[in-house]
């Protein structure tokens, strides 16, 4: 089923927030929805749930509008905090759902049951069911929330940010585990999370949301290479700020310059290029290209990158480096050499926006 | 965050008991010790010493006496109106004010406070006031032959107005603490209001519902003040067992009185040792709530 979000607007007293938020999101589709905390991601989720009405707009799902009740939406929703029924076994949570089913389509209970243990075996929590959320681990009871969720059989499942209480390792599991589950049961699923990396690893789609508007909308790949705005290159790890101009299609920070469809009609304005740390290659000659001279601060060889920290002779402003572990070991950098600095791939935008 | 409030009190109790040297420790257990023997212990044995100074026989003949039966009649009745209407009061209050904004949430947090806040026999006087034979809606009742004051409708009213608070006050700090999360989840899974209200809401309050109805019985059999305003003692008729109580002290029918105090008495102790039971529960609950 397919979800499409036109024109939502929310007002909490006040503040606004979400403003004018239009998203549609395909039938299979795995979608992201990454940023910062008030960015007004948990808020969008919920009005798509029909647990909050939207001041403006409408919520279309499989090409009708959606119902007004929470409940009619037939919608599987993991909360943030996972809501398991703390008075009730791992049993009676998942079967919650089809228990509340009116009469003349509740299953038997022969049937529940059997219902209730082949989803405890596809979250692989076999032989728990007489526990209490109060006796699992926090994988345990994420893994409960979402066969709750599931025994309805949703044709869209929406989760807030369903990793966000574990550690790393048991994130990384079941991110991947979600992944495969999202396409095996073939749902439409939306998920909220603020860990960039989670939703540039799972997700089909990335939604960057800032200040309850939506900054870009595309593919991890999209949304990573070409950011189109500050806050997503931000946002969207560890970037390198090199201050310049823009003229007659050329910007020049320094003595580097680079081939720029200005990103407005003006000329000779302070314009900002980002780099990412592994678009900033480092060489120990100058080799007769266009560099930025910079002193080595600090080198982190841990991991398959090595992570090098410079500092600008110039401006003495920090750049960020990633190289891999040959070129490491090749040219055997040591903390305090003087290194050349070539950005590849800048992104430019104008210089006004104070962004994070 | 997880458990925090529970491990502080674990820590101070510990810390205390170390700290302090042993002579101290003795000093104070036994201060606490004398204190509860002779303000407690001693009273409530005296009572009951009084009550069968007469031998078991006079003891339970007592309760033959048509004006007693009548007082524990009445009572058990304000008891019994008063308790399940304050049940469906706190519910609903606690409710409302723990799961929704609504512009007036925190008048209605102090009225609810109103009962705690003013004497017992100003609460009687303004009945007395509202409807006696003076007052306000007093020749309006008269008209319709409709009796409160000095009738057992006043002492039901008076009951259900000190009572008021006790349902409400314990839930609301319990479902303000579980929040509405289950609630919305079993929306979503596609139960209706009431089978929300009735296999989540209830099942997570039911310890300090339990507690509430405990503490709001046990003050409408106990209550003096406000309905010893409103009843105007007409003994069969409007003497509830504290109101008896007094009545037959007056009389120097002392054994009389004891003897209706020793059933009193044994509520509280019933009301007390159900209290820690429930209180244990309760307090665990409300741990686990917060984790
Ligand atoms: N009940 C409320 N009253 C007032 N403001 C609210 C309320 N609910 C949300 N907000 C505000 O709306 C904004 C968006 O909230 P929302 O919960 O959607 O953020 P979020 O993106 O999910 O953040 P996080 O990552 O921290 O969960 C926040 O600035 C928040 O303060
Ligand atoms: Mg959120």
């Amino acid at each position: 089923m397919s979800i499409e979000i036109q024109g939502v607007s929310k007002h909490i007293g006040k503040f606004t927030a979400l403003d004018n938020v239009d998203l549609t999101v395909n039938e299979g589709e795995l979608v992201a929805l990454l940023g910062p905390s008030g960015s007004g991601k948990t808020t969008l989720l919920r009005i798509i749930a029909g647990l909050e009405t939207a001041d403006q707009g409408s919520i279309v799902i499989d090409g009708e509008q959606a119902s007004k009740r929470a409940r009619d939406r037939n919608v599987g929703f993991v909360f943030q905090h996972y809501a398991l029924f703390r008075h009730m076994s791992v049993f009676e949570n998942i079967a919650f759902g089809l228990r509340v089913r009116p009469w003349a389509t509740r299953p038997k209970n022969a049937k529940i049951r059997e219902i209730v243990l082949s989803l405890l075996k596809l979250v692989q929590l076999e032989g728990l069911e007489k526990r209490y959320p109060s006796q699992l681990s926090g994988g345990q009871r994420q893994r409960v929330a979402l066969a709750r969720a599931l025994a309805i059989e949703p044709k869209v499942l929406l989760l807030d940010e369903p990793f966000g209480a574990l550690d790393a390792r048991v994130r990384q599991e079941l991110r991947r585990w979600l992944r495969r589950l999202h396409d095996d049961l073939h749902m439409t699923s939306v998920f909220v999370t603020h860990d960039q990396e989670e939703a540039l690893e799972v997700a089909d789609r990335i939604v960057v949301m800032n200040h309850g508007k939506i900054e870009q909308i595309g593919t991890p790949q999209e949304v990573y290479d070409h950011p189109a705005n500050p806050f997503v290159y931000n946002f969207l790890g560890r970037v390198n700020l090199f201050h310049g101009r823009v003229h007659n299609g050329t910007v020049s920070m320094g003595e580097i310059k680079v081939d720029s469809p200005a990103p407005s009609d003006q000329d000779n304005v302070p314009v900002v290029g980002y780099v990412r740390p592994h678009d900033i290659t480092i060489a120990k000659s100058r080799n007769g290209k266009a560099t930025i001279e910079a002193k080595i601060q600090h080198i982190n060889p841990v991991g398959p990158i090595v992570r090098v920290e410079l500092e600008r002779l110039d401006d003495r402003q920090p750049i960020a480096a990633e190289i891999t572990r040959d070129q490491y070991y090749s040219d055997s950098y040591t903390v305090g050499d003087l290194v050349y600095v070539t950005p590849t791939n800048v992104g430019v935008f104008l210089d006004y926006d104070p962004v994070i | 965050m997880a458990g925090a409030p529970k491990l502080n009190l674990k820590q101070r109790h510990t810390g205390r008991s170390v700290t302090k040297p042993i002579w101290v420790r003795i000093i104070l257990t036994l201060i606490a010790i004398i204190f509860l023997v002779g303000f407690l212990l001693l009273p409530l044995l005296e009572v009951f010493a009084q009550a069968f100074a007469g031998g078991v026989a006079t003891y339970f003949a007592t309760f033959k006496d048509p004006f007693v039966l009548s007082a524990i009649r009445l009572t058990l009745l304000a008891a019994a109106i008063a308790v399940p209407l304050n049940v469906v009061f706190g519910v609903a209050a606690a409710w409302s004010i723990s799961k929704f904004n609504f512009p007036g949430k925190n008048i209605l947090i102090t009225l609810i406070d109103i009962p705690f806040a003013v004497s017992p026999v100003i609460a009687g006087l303004v009945f007395l006031l509202l409807f006696g034979h003076q007052g306000v809606l007093g020749p309006w009742l008269e008209a319709h032959n409709w009796k409160i004051v000095f009738a057992p409708a006043g002492i039901v009213i008076a009951t259900l107005f000190v009572t008021f608070p006790f349902v409400a006050r314990e839930l609301i700090p319990l479902m303000q603490s579980q929040g509405t999360d289950e609630e919305q989840a079993a929306l979503m899974l596609g139960a209706n209001g009431w089978q929300m209200f009735r296999r989540i809401t209830v099942p997570n309050i039911k310890w300090g519902l339990i507690y509430g109805v405990i503490l709001c019985n046990s003050r409408a059999m106990g209550e003096f003040g406000a309905v010893y305003v409103v009843s105007g003692s007409i003994q069969g008729v409007t003497n509830t067992m504290p109101l008896e109580i007094e009545t037959r002290m007056e009389n120097f029918d002392f054994t009389t009185a004891y003897t209706l105090a020793t059933a009193l008495a044994m509520l509280a102790l019933i009301t007390l040792i159900v209290k820690t039971i429930v209180e244990y529960r309760s307090t665990r609950l409300l741990a686990e709530a917060t984790e």
